[in-house]
């Protein structure tokens, strides 16, 4: 079993990430959790150096880099310790060569792996995905960055806010750097727009965070409530079909129902075909839905043995083409498709982009 | 009796105008491609019909993409529903609006942390022969002058940038 991942993300340095972190973990030593200090980045600060007292650090390794001697997180000495909560400052960070890994979530993730629940932080603008973003508004480029999925896959992300102005007073105050870097730090990054700017980003995740959870949520209680529906969209790789995916996911959500997508491809799909199927595989997974791929001839035949195997309960398809020269002789696709599919309910999508409201 | 010939002649031909140039409206897809980008739940109709246009004119298929904001906790692949539902709302307006135009789209929802991000893969994915992007405006979304910037300075090949005017939203369905 994996631990329990809980990030303190902040905006910019100094909101007090690592001070909340050493304060949690007090918290869970005081109720008799066995707590360690895996990492610490002190920055000098008294503040955090007063909290982290009196618990129990594990020692950084001292690691020579190009004729620099740094200190770095001693993963093994962490996992031979076995702790049940495990501190580690500065989730970004990246490791001197020569280590187990290359970036400090990398060794965080092998202590999760091993069982110990882990408390890091990090800073809004070292995630992978705003890097540009965060370049652009502040002027600087961070180096240090993080792949989203790690806070993506966290357990509990908690915001430590500060308002700029309160950073600034902070940072004035020597709280955050040693006296000589002031001026330059209130010059360059610790600018009031930057700030705000950082903060709305950071505000703005963790809101969608909880969003996210409230709607991971939803859809099992959902299923709870209608068990055994399972819908089928029958489309062909065309643009046009998307209409009956859309209609298909909304009956599916309405029912609280699983969504299958069924392909059914000719036995050479041109590179048109191919690019749709790629298309509809991105829409299926921003929709949850299964997107199948299938090849044959028949399209009856392929759907009716995909509807059994799947235990879909409805399919649902566009209006058939209209049929032309002998073919008009034959059974038409939908009688074919109700004859092979008894007791599975067969839904023709009406094409209403033409119709004007 | 010859007047009645002619008369039925004459309808036979409209009859079969009526089919031909009703084929010559029929929407079909294009290889050329247009893609524009668009985000939030507003979509300004001028600039929708700017692209319309500019797709009927060149009997290109446009490509509406729904920039969808990924929260940082779900990875980026995950099912959204909620994006889902406000987009296609506007992909079925956007749909209707192009059947009356006669001009061919395939719809797309485009993920990603932020719209720049969901730009750039996009970017990566997508088939396009050009970019129509809309403009921000005080009454309806649009990308943000940085992100058109950085649009023009990292998108290959050519982007129109629209500036609509200040006109109603696109009404979802």
């Amino acid at each position: 079993m994996t631990g329990h991942h809980k990030v303190f993300l902040g905006m910019a340095a100094g909101v007090g990430k690592t001070f909340r972190m050493l304060a949690e973990g007090r918290g869970e030593r005081d109720a008799g959790r066995d707590v360690v200090i895996g990492y610490l980045e002190p920055h000098g600060r008294a503040e955090t150096e007063a909290q982290a007292a009196g618990l129990e650090q594990i020692p950084p390794r001292t690691v020579r880099h190009r004729d620099v001697a740094v200190r770095e997180l001693d993963l093994p000495a962490v996992l031979v310790r076995a702790p049940a909560v495990c501190l580690i400052d500065e989730l970004a960070h990246t490791n001197a060569p020569g280590l187990e890994h290359g970036k400090r979530y990398e060794d965080v993730a092998d202590v999760l792996a091993a069982g110990i629940d882990v408390f890091s932080t990090v800073n809004v603008q070292h995630l992978e995905s705003l890097n540009d973003q965060v370049a652009e508004l502040t002027g600087v480029r961070v180096r240090e960055t993080f792949p989203d999925r790690v806070l993506a896959g966290a357990d509990e992300v908690v915001l430590v806010d500060l308002t700029p102005a309160a950073l600034i007073e902070r940072l004035r105050a020597g709280k955050v750097y040693a006296a000589e870097r002031v001026p330059a730090a209130l010059n360059g990054f610790f600018r009031v727009e930057n700030l705000e700017a950082l903060r709305e980003i950071a505000l703005r995740q963790v809101a969608e965070d909880v969003e996210a959870r409230r709607q991971r949520e939803l859809p099992s209680r959902r299923l709870d409530r209608a068990v055994g529906e399972r819908l089928l969209a029958l489309v062909s790789p065309h643009p046009e079909a998307q209409r009956i995916v859309r209609r298909a996911w909304r009956s599916a959500q309405r029912l609280g129902a699983e969504l299958d997508v069924l392909i059914v491809l000719g036995p050479s799909p041109s590179a048109a075909e191919r690019e749709q199927v790629g298309a509809f595989r991105r829409l299926g997974a921003l929709l949850g839905a299964h997107v199948l791929v299938e090849q044959g001839e028949d399209v009856v035949a392929v759907a009716a043995r995909v509807a059994r195997e799947r235990r879909s309960t409805y399919v649902l398809m566009g209006a058939p083409a209209p049929r032309r020269g002998l073919r008009r002789l034959g059974e038409p696709l939908t009688d074919r498709l109700l004859r092979a599919l008894p007791g599975v309910d067969v839904r023709i999508v009406a094409d209403r982009s033409g119709c004007e409201r | 009796m010859i007047e009645a010939l002619l008369g039925g002649l004459v309808g036979v031909v409209a009859a079969l105008l009526l089919v031909l140039v009703r084929r010559r409206r029929a929407v079909t897809p294009s290889k050329r491609r247009i893609l524009f980008p668009y985000v939030g739940t507003q979509l300004s109709p001028a600039a929708l019909d700017a692209a319309l246009r500019n797709a009927r004119v060149e009997h290109a298929t446009l490509v509406p993409a729904y920039l969808a904001p990924v929260p940082l906790t779900l990875p980026l692949d995950a099912p959204i529903p909620g994006q889902c539902t406000r987009a296609f709302e506007l992909q079925e307006a956007i749909e209707r609006r192009a059947a009356a135009a006669g001009v061919a789209v395939d719809e797309r929802i485009g993920p990603g942390r932020t719209v720049r991000h969901a730009l750039r893969q996009l970017l990566e994915q997508e088939r396009y022969d050009r970019i129509v992007v809309a403009a921000a405006t005080a009454h309806s979304d649009g990308l943000s002058a940085a992100d058109v910037a950085w649009l023009l300075e990292h998108a290959p090949g050519e982007v129109v940038v629209l500036r609509p005017a200040n006109d109603a939203a696109l009404a979802p369905v």
